[in-house]
């Protein structure tokens, strides 16, 4: 029997043997999906805010943002047992919920997010094999373990399987 | 003592937010009535600092579908105000002003598109107008904004936007329905901390 891991918001879990992971309704955050197929060994993180330079509070949790969370994923799945060069990552969410919300701070955060991600990934030599971002809608995830497969839900647009 | 974060505030300021929340949501349930020609309900208010997790978890969990209606607030008060609708109310308020007999929430016409949203205008600008001239501050909404998807989404919103101050957010938040039944629409009124202080400091209660 397979458990489902549930990952909170700002928040980061590492599965294996089968196991789930799963995050509910992301909007504008990001789901970073990371899998090291030899392994075996998943991560999921579910970030909230591109960067942690924009806050001045240094204790901030690290876990809330793309490009801190990420490195402390890898590490866990690292001293799990996997190897980060045989990692990929697969990426979900970063949907913009209200069209034209007139406030600067919010304007594409989602966007900001998706972007923060990337450069993250780039920066960490994690290859992006799949992607479903952007848009108008909350996104549920759940990937696992077993083969890597990330599994994206919505509301009002259907299911996919990544 | 200047309010730093949500959770310095004491009793009687959060008696006052009460009242506040108490006022405007009366204000705006008059409003969403006479539009409908129904009577609304509305329950006393709760004041809740509370982390994201709890508010979704209030609101039904994570996966809840609502209509979120986001205006933000200008002008002496900063914030949000939200209103949260379930399906069957949602659909209850377009019927009472459309005429129409079924809407798939998912896809409105613009018809039902527009007057839900002016809905949250009319119910937005009447709480508003009710704390304006409670507490002698100056207060502007934006144009109202819609989605219906999942609580913890849309909710991500506002969690998203008060990060920078806490990971918890204040709510004043109000229930209300239609005849005592379904009363799981809200409204949620989110100041950001200086604009509480402002608040405060206009009911006399600033230390």
């Amino acid at each position: 029997m397979s458990n489902t891991i549930v990952v909170g918001i700002s928040d980061l879990k590492i599965a294996q043997k089968g196991d789930i992971l799963v995050t509910y309704a992301l909007g504008s955050c990001v789901g970073i999906c990371l899998y090291d197929p030899v392994s075996k060994i998943a991560g999921l993180s579910h970030i909230m805010l591109p960067t942690i330079s924009d806050f001045s509070n240094s204790n901030m949790v690290r876990e809330k943002f793309a490009d801190t969370a990420i490195e402390i994923l890898v590490q866990k799945m690292q001293s799990a047992g996997a190897m980060k060069a045989r990692m990929r990552a697969k990426i979900a969410g970063g949907a913009q919920m209200f069209s034209n919300v007139s406030n600067l701070s919010l304007a594409c955060i989602g966007e900001r997010n998706v972007t923060a991600v990337k450069q993250e990934l780039l920066r960490l030599r994690i290859p992006i094999v799949a992607e479903d971002t952007g848009k108008n809608y909350g996104r549920t995830v759940s990937f696992n373990s077993d083969e890597g497969i990330m599994n994206v839900k919505s509301v009002n647009k259907g299911d996919w399987a990544f | 003592m200047a309010l730093k974060d949500y959770s310095d505030l004491n009793e009687y300021q959060l008696d006052a937010l009460k009242e506040i929340g108490n006022i405007g949501s009366g204000n705006a349930a008059t409003a969403l009535s006479d539009m409908m020609e129904r009577s609304v309900s509305i329950n006393v208010p709760i004041i809740k600092v509370l982390d994201y997790e709890t508010v979704v978890k209030n609101l039904g969990g994570p996966e809840t579908l609502l209509v979120g209606i986001l205006l933000s607030l200008r002008g002496d008060v900063q914030g949000m105000m939200m209103f949260l609708l379930n399906k069957e109310f949602a659909h209850n308020v377009l019927n009472a002003l459309l005429g129409t007999d079924f809407c798939e929430m998912s896809n409105l016409d613009d018809m039902s598109q527009s007057a839900m949203l002016e809905v949250g205008n009319i119910m937005a600008a009447s709480y508003v107008n009710a704390i304006a001239s409670l507490t002698d501050l100056k207060i502007d909404i934006s144009v109202p904004n819609m989605c219906f998807d999942m609580a913890g989404a849309i909710m991500s919103v506002p969690a998203i936007y008060y990060a920078n101050i806490s990971d918890k957010i204040i709510l004043i938040e109000d229930e209300f329905g239609h005849m005592n039944r379904d009363m799981s629409s809200h409204i949620l009124l989110i100041p950001e901390v200086e604009s509480l202080q402002k608040i405060m400091e206009s009911l006399g209660l600033g230390s």
